[in-house]
């Protein structure tokens, strides 16, 4: 495991929540490293409304740069960065990053399942994706596409989380790479640093 | 969409043979939402290969219609981002109220819920009088829809709560006569409303604007086509004409971006400046 951690899951790392899931992303962003040598994007649901607020809240909890994602950004390590509301996010095979304006999936949008699906895509075995707290399904369809592409999974440990169906609902479905609680979760992540 | 079906080689291979028999061009399309949208459609469609949806869509002029009606992203809202259009009854509107005539360019229009909102901003400042509303899109099937300015009534909640946000100050439902599930605008609102087809891959400049509104349309574009739409815009722009984009697009990245001035931090627009 310790020999797969370093060659697999190294290139990008992508998180999705849902309801509780902030919770546990204030509790991981202190703990990472200045030095990461990997981006970071989070993809949370929530309402349209409190955006700046959001990319405020959790650029004040970490000396990483955090970065709301526009049209054209081009991924770049050591940021962190956060799916827009209202927009799918989606990561291109060439280190860009796009926005979808699309029909909502599962009536979510961001779609956790869209951006883990099309990052396993364009990373494979370089790609972790973590799904954290919340009360539905999404996600888990995007973990399946991740360990189709040989990527690492992991799910927050359902006892740490406020609501467990999101992370239980994935563990059920796919064989997970790790199960974590916050500190476990930043313990990984700053391994590529 | 549970598996990928459509890998990026067969993707190639079918945007080849839309550009070689039907002449669009989705070659320059963002990859990774492109291939979201075909491998959606090959689910909804219940094709069971790759082979089958080829053949389909080579030997099927109505099926590739419905193709490009679902392959290009068609969702729009009235009032859509209310601060927006806020911005444009307090900034942009006055400086166009000033000429004798507006010539406004709604490219990639889709069903014209942007459009009827602009309408609707113009009758309330008095200019729809003196306006026209170019409304392109690629897609003549989505235009039809904006001919008939024939809205879901079951949006007209969030509308009109966007109308109000955006501040505007009559009943929204003035502006339409609920009919069943439909909700039909005023005529008098798509009277100045012209309708064409226009392919922003493929179709040059066809007139001088004061403002063009292009919002979540080049986010399904890759680099290079998106900076020759931006070209595109920046030729059919008088001088101090407004672009206005969607609410996560920027211009600053495209070699034209220095030849305008956004006019706050807060909304998509900027202004030609030379």
């Amino acid at each position: 495991m310790e020999e797969n951690r370093i060659t697999r899951g190294s290139g990008l790392v992508v998180v999705g929540g849902s309801a509780g899931s902030l919770d546990v992303i204030l509790k991981v962003l202190p703990l990472l490293s200045e030095r990461l040598l990997i981006p970071v994007i989070i993809v949370l649901h929530r309402k349209t409304s409190d955006d700046n607020i959001l990319v405020e809240l959790l650029a004040a909890k970490t000396k990483l740069p955090v970065k709301e994602v526009e049209d054209g950004d081009i991924i770049t390590p050591g940021i962190v960065y956060v799916a827009p509301a209202d927009y799918h996010l989606l990561i291109e095979k060439n280190g860009g990053l796009s926005l979808d304006a699309s029909e909502k999936i599962n009536y979510s949008r961001p779609s956790i399942d869209a951006t883990f699906e099309s990052a396993a895509l364009a990373y494979n075995t370089q790609l972790t994706a973590v799904i954290l707290s919340g009360g539905n399904g999404d996600g888990t369809e995007g973990l399946k596409a991740v360990k189709e592409h040989k990527g690492v999974a992991i799910a927050q440990d359902p006892s740490t989380a406020t609501a467990p169906y999101m992370p239980q609902f994935a563990i059920t479905a796919i064989p997970m790479d790790a199960i974590l609680d916050a500190e476990g979760l930043a313990e990984y992540i700053n391994q590529f640093s | 969409m549970e598996h990928i079906y459509i890998n990026d080689n067969e993707v190639d291979i079918l945007l080849n043979d839309i550009i070689s028999l039907y002449g669009y061009d989705f070659s320059e399309y963002a990859r990774a939402s492109l291939g979201r949208r075909i491998n959606r459609l090959f689910v909804l469609d219940k094709f069971v290969s790759f082979a089958e949806l080829r053949y389909r869509v080579k030997t099927d002029p109505d099926y590739f219609s419905h193709f490009v009606e679902e392959i290009t992203v068609n969702v729009t809202e009235m009032f859509r981002d209310p601060l927006f259009y806020k911005a444009l009854r307090e900034e942009v509107l006055p400086v166009l109220a000033t000429h004798p005539f507006i010539r406004i360019w709604h490219a990639g229009c889709s069903t014209g819920e942007e459009v009827y909102s602009m309408a609707i901003l113009l009758q309330e400042a008095n200019l729809l009088h003196k306006s026209l509303l170019y409304a392109t899109d690629i897609n003549p099937k989505v235009l039809e829809k904006l001919r008939a300015g024939i809205f879901p009534l079951s949006q007209m909640k969030q509308y009109s709560e966007n109308y109000i946000a955006s501040g505007g100050k009559e009943v929204f439902s003035s502006y339409y006569t609920a009919n069943y599930d439909r909700a039909k605008f005023d005529s008098n609102l798509g009277k100045n409303i012209i309708v064409s087809t226009h392919n922003l891959v493929s179709d040059r400049s066809f007139n001088e604007f004061q403002l063009i509104v292009c919002r979540n349309v080049l986010i399904y574009f890759d680099k290079p086509l998106k900076d020759k739409a931006f070209q595109l815009f920046e030729e059919s722009l008088e001088k101090l004409g407004f672009l206005a984009l969607g609410s996560k697009e920027n211009l600053k990245f495209s070699p034209v971006g220095k030849k305008f001035r956004q006019l706050d931090n807060r909304q998509k627009i900027w202004r030609k400046i030379e």
